[in-house]
């Protein structure tokens, strides 16, 4: 999928004292292996994956991968957490030529 | 397509997703949280006694992928025609927005019409052929193919802004004909498996053709996601498939046939629920 990677996320806004909330997050991003030659030229096209997602919730990690050029395009990630306080998710996804997406999102606990 | 089938595994694996490579096993077992039933009612002189959309006739994993528009990965083409609706493109300096505002308002109920009529060249336009008149004549920019991205975006991103409206398209007056040439199309057997669509899609919908689960062959989904193609495909890429598997010479994207069939067959799931992005097999 072509154009600029857009990074989303689901994740509930409000949650009640010690339940696992669930998370889904995506990016469409085309997640270039760099074992791909150019047709016309014959020459390799650089790899450009995202090669890491760290989600953060207060500051404080709570899940991260390591990604290698295996996975393929849009890479998508669910993960479930157990809520016990109030605060932001940070979502980073980390990509080969330095740029960083990220995406905010904030859970209140009741 | 070898290499497209990998890519849907490591999917499956890089996800840890619910996605299934297999076919379907309940059609009728609605996933919990889904109530909408996806059928309609026939019509006077509807060819068949009961109009089901291909939703039914997939996996509970297939049809829920569908009903989330966050795991649902049509949505991604969407938003992708989102943004190339506010984009300016060609001569003119103009994007689809400068004279369509708002898609959300402007092209509410498009798609649930399309094929339609065009006065001016006197023949009914599919969405993609609508969008390169427009693209051509007003805004001075390059047609985009049928199959391209860009096309596909944009016909996902206008034909979502009619979800959930029925579909109606005219099939009277100057449609007419091209409605009665589609039904030709349609039950004319071609082919070394000498097969019409209606062999399968009218008389043998709910069966097994291998390890196919037939449906009735609705095209209210379209653009659809299917997990075999690993994107998005229109319509005639559909039906091109559809023709190869019984052994026939596809016509071509954008060709009379498939435009006539395409309306016809618009006409014979009316009623149906607009439901593009729809997630197939």
């Amino acid at each position: 999928m072509a154009g600029k990677p857009k990074p989303r996320v689901k994740a509930p806004k409000t949650a009640s004292k010690g339940e696992v909330v669930n998370i889904k997050t995506l990016i469409s991003h085309k997640m270039e292996t760099g074992l791909r030659k150019n047709k016309k030229t014959g020459e390799k096209i650089p790899r450009n994956i995202i090669n890491k997602f760290v989600a953060k919730f207060d500051g404080e990690e709570v899940f991260s991968v390591d990604i290698d050029p295996a996975i393929s395009a849009n890479p998508y990630f669910q993960f479930s957490m157990k809520a016990e306080k109030s605060g932001e998710f940070e979502f980073a996804w980390i990509s080969d030529n330095g740029d960083t997406y990220s995406k905010k999102s904030k859970l209140t606990v009741k | 397509m070898k290499g497209s089938f990998k890519l849907g595994l490591l999917v499956t694996i890089a996800a840890g997703s619910t996605i299934m490579m297999g076919v379907a096993n309940s059609q009728d077992s609605l996933p919990a949280g889904v109530t909408s039933i996806k059928v309609a009612t026939p019509y006077k002189g509807s060819p068949l006694d009961e109009i089901i959309s291909g939703w039914h006739f997939r996996a509970s994993e297939t049809q829920s992928l569908q009903q989330d528009d966050f795991d649902n990965p049509g949505y991604l083409w969407v938003d992708k025609g989102e943004s190339l609706w506010n984009t300016v493109d060609g001569e003119a300096g103009k994007s689809c927005a400068s004279c369509h505002n708002e898609a959300a308002k402007s092209m509410k109920g498009v798609g649930a019409e399309m094929p339609k009529w065009d006065a001016k060249l006197k023949r009914p336009l599919t969405m993609e052929q609508r969008i390169n008149s427009c693209r051509t004549n007003n805004m001075k920019a390059k047609a985009w193919k049928w199959e391209a991205d860009q096309m596909l975006s944009m016909t996902a991103f206008v034909r979502n802004q009619s979800r959930g409206m029925p579909v109606n398209v005219q099939v009277d007056g100057p449609m007419k004909a091209w409605a009665e040439k589609g039904k030709e199309v349609y039950y004319t057997r071609v082919g070394q498996l000498d097969m019409s669509c209606a062999n399968c899609h009218e008389a043998n919908y709910g069966k097994h053709i291998r390890a196919d689960h037939l449906s009735q062959g609705q095209s209210n989904g379209f653009p659809t996601y299917r997990l075999k193609w690993q994107k998005l495909g229109s319509l005639h890429r559909r039906f091109k498939g559809c023709m190869k598997n019984i052994r026939a010479v596809p016509y071509k994207r954008g060709s009379d046939e498939f435009v006539a069939m395409e309306i016809y067959l618009a006409h014979r799931g009316k009623g149906l629920q607009v439901e593009t992005p729809a997630v197939r097999n």
